[in-house]
């Protein structure tokens, strides 16, 4: 019976649920991951790839936009819902600057985002937006890096760290454990590329990184220095383990010797 | 009242504009800037009635930005030249036109060549090597005109001068306003766009 609740519209069942936006977070939990992650001075996106058919043309395929000067949108879930979603985010900057002047600042941008995809869950005729997104950036006069993220329903907050996407849940458990305040321009990547990692099987070429260190300032980092990090963190699990196995091997002798004495002293 | 030149050079044009704001016979402000930078390799001066000058020129600020950042480059002169021109022929044709004369200079990273349009409020284009709205285009069109004839090595507009020597033509524009308008700005804006972009330039 409950499927009558869930035909066109969004309309609530009778235990409070709307289902068509409750579906359309799980089109964002099928969508490939997105991370952010905010350091001292500075936030950076880290999104996971779908490896590009043989003859199709990968910079045609991007799931990092620039919304303005000063603000980057990374999103999980249906791409051309996405491509929509960013082009009102673009225009309602522009519109921003003609009419006050100033620049907007992250939250205006991600309550302006959040608000048009809460109208798509209420209005008649039409679907919600089938994505949530990571809005990072620096409001202007401003040093502090910035990371939003908006969900399908509207609902939109203020994080250090977080991921969107497949497996977003085993990537914030990651982050969580792993994140510190204040990290340098250097740490922040590694954390992102790391985080990533855990998701992400196929490494480096599966990996786009956008760095924005200040206002206005972003880089897109190329695929030999994602696998110059990759690579470092290759070495650093690599010596982690060799510590365990010596460690363990050290225990396990020290074992056997004791056992032995304990042994000859019974003789 | 407003006044404003431009000229082409070797991969360069030069737009100047005065700076003056005024309202019937009272300057409001000496140092206003009327050259919009809309791109990296594209400025605007505009002239006319003040308020609608303001009003468009950032409508078409914000648009050619909007347009850079959905497509990642610039609209080069000559499409973003049509595409002011059919916003002031649109705008003609409403119930409340943009009374704004332009002066679009640019210059095509792609095929490394300078423009200049010359657009007023009917929207009216044409592409020209140099030109000017204003009293000041009474005077300094045909200074401009003016070939190398019997004073050899005295150069009017050369479209293939190099930078100091369009600056030189220039001055000789203002020089010959301030001897004979009526009443003469006193201070112009002077900006260059090439290759290397848009800079302003002390004259």
């Amino acid at each position: 019976m409950s499927r009558s609740y869930d035909r066109a519209l969004t309309v609530f069942s009778p235990d409070g649920h709307l289902f068509q936006v409750e579906y359309a977070l799980e089109a964002v939990r099928k969508g490939t991951c997105a991370v952010g992650v905010r350091g001292k001075d500075v936030v950076v996106l880290g999104v996971e790839k779908k490896s590009v058919l043989q003859l199709q043309d990968p910079r045609t395929v991007r799931k990092v936009a620039m919304l303005d000067d000063h603000v980057c949108l990374a999103f999980a879930g249906l791409t051309a819902d996405g491509r929509v979603l960013i082009d009102k985010a673009r225009i309602e900057c522009q519109s921003h600057r003609l009419t006050v002047e100033d620049p907007v600042t992250v939250e205006y941008i991600t309550r302006h985002i959040a608000g048009i995809q809460q109208r798509y869950t209420q209005s008649g005729g039409v679907r919600p937006f089938g994505i949530s997104t990571l809005i990072v950036g620096f409001d202007p006069h401003d040093t502090r890096p910035r990371l939003y993220q908006t969900e399908p329903g509207g609902i939109y907050s203020a994080w250090k760290a977080n991921a969107i996407g497949r497996s977003s849940k085993t990537v914030r458990e990651f982050l969580e454990k792993n994140h510190k305040d204040d990290m340098s321009r250097d740490d922040t990547i590694k954390l992102t590329v790391k985080s990533l990692l855990e998701v992400v099987q196929t490494g480096a070429k599966n990996i786009e990184i956008s760095v924005m260190e200040s206002y206005g300032k972003i880089t897109s980092l190329d695929l030999t220095q994602i696998e110059a990090i990759v690579a470092e963190i290759e070495r650093e699990k690599e010596a982690e383990a060799e510590r365990k196995r010596s460690r363990l091997a050290a225990t396990a002798a020290g074992q056997a010797a004791m056992s032995q004495a304990a042994g000859g002293s019974g003789q | 009242m407003d006044i404003s030149f431009a000229l082409t050079g070797k991969g360069y044009v030069i737009l100047a504009s005065d700076t003056t704001a005024a309202r019937s016979i009272v300057k409001m402000k000496v140092d206003e800037d009327k050259i919009k930078v809309l791109s990296p390799h594209l400025l605007m001066a505009y002239s006319g009635e003040p308020g609608d000058t303001v009003q468009f020129a950032e409508y078409i600020e914000r648009n050619i930005r909007l347009y850079q950042i959905r497509n990642t480059y610039a609209l080069r002169p000559p499409s973003a030249a049509s595409w002011i021109r059919r916003t002031l022929a649109d705008s003609l044709r409403s119930r409340k036109p943009y009374a704004v004369n332009l002066l679009i200079g640019g210059y095509d990273t792609s095929t490394h060549q300078p423009h200049l349009y010359w657009v007023d409020y009917l929207g009216t284009m044409s592409e020209v090597p140099f030109a000017a709205h204003g009293y000041g285009a009474y005077f300094a069109l045909s200074l401009l005109d003016r070939e190398d004839g019997l004073m050899s090595g005295s150069s009017y507009h050369d479209p293939e001068a190099p930078l100091e020597e369009g600056l030189k033509t220039l001055r000789r524009c203002l020089d010959e306003v301030a001897k004979r308008l009526v009443v003469t700005p006193e201070k112009y804006k002077v900006k260059v766009v090439d290759k290397d972009g848009v800079r302003e330039i002390e004259i």
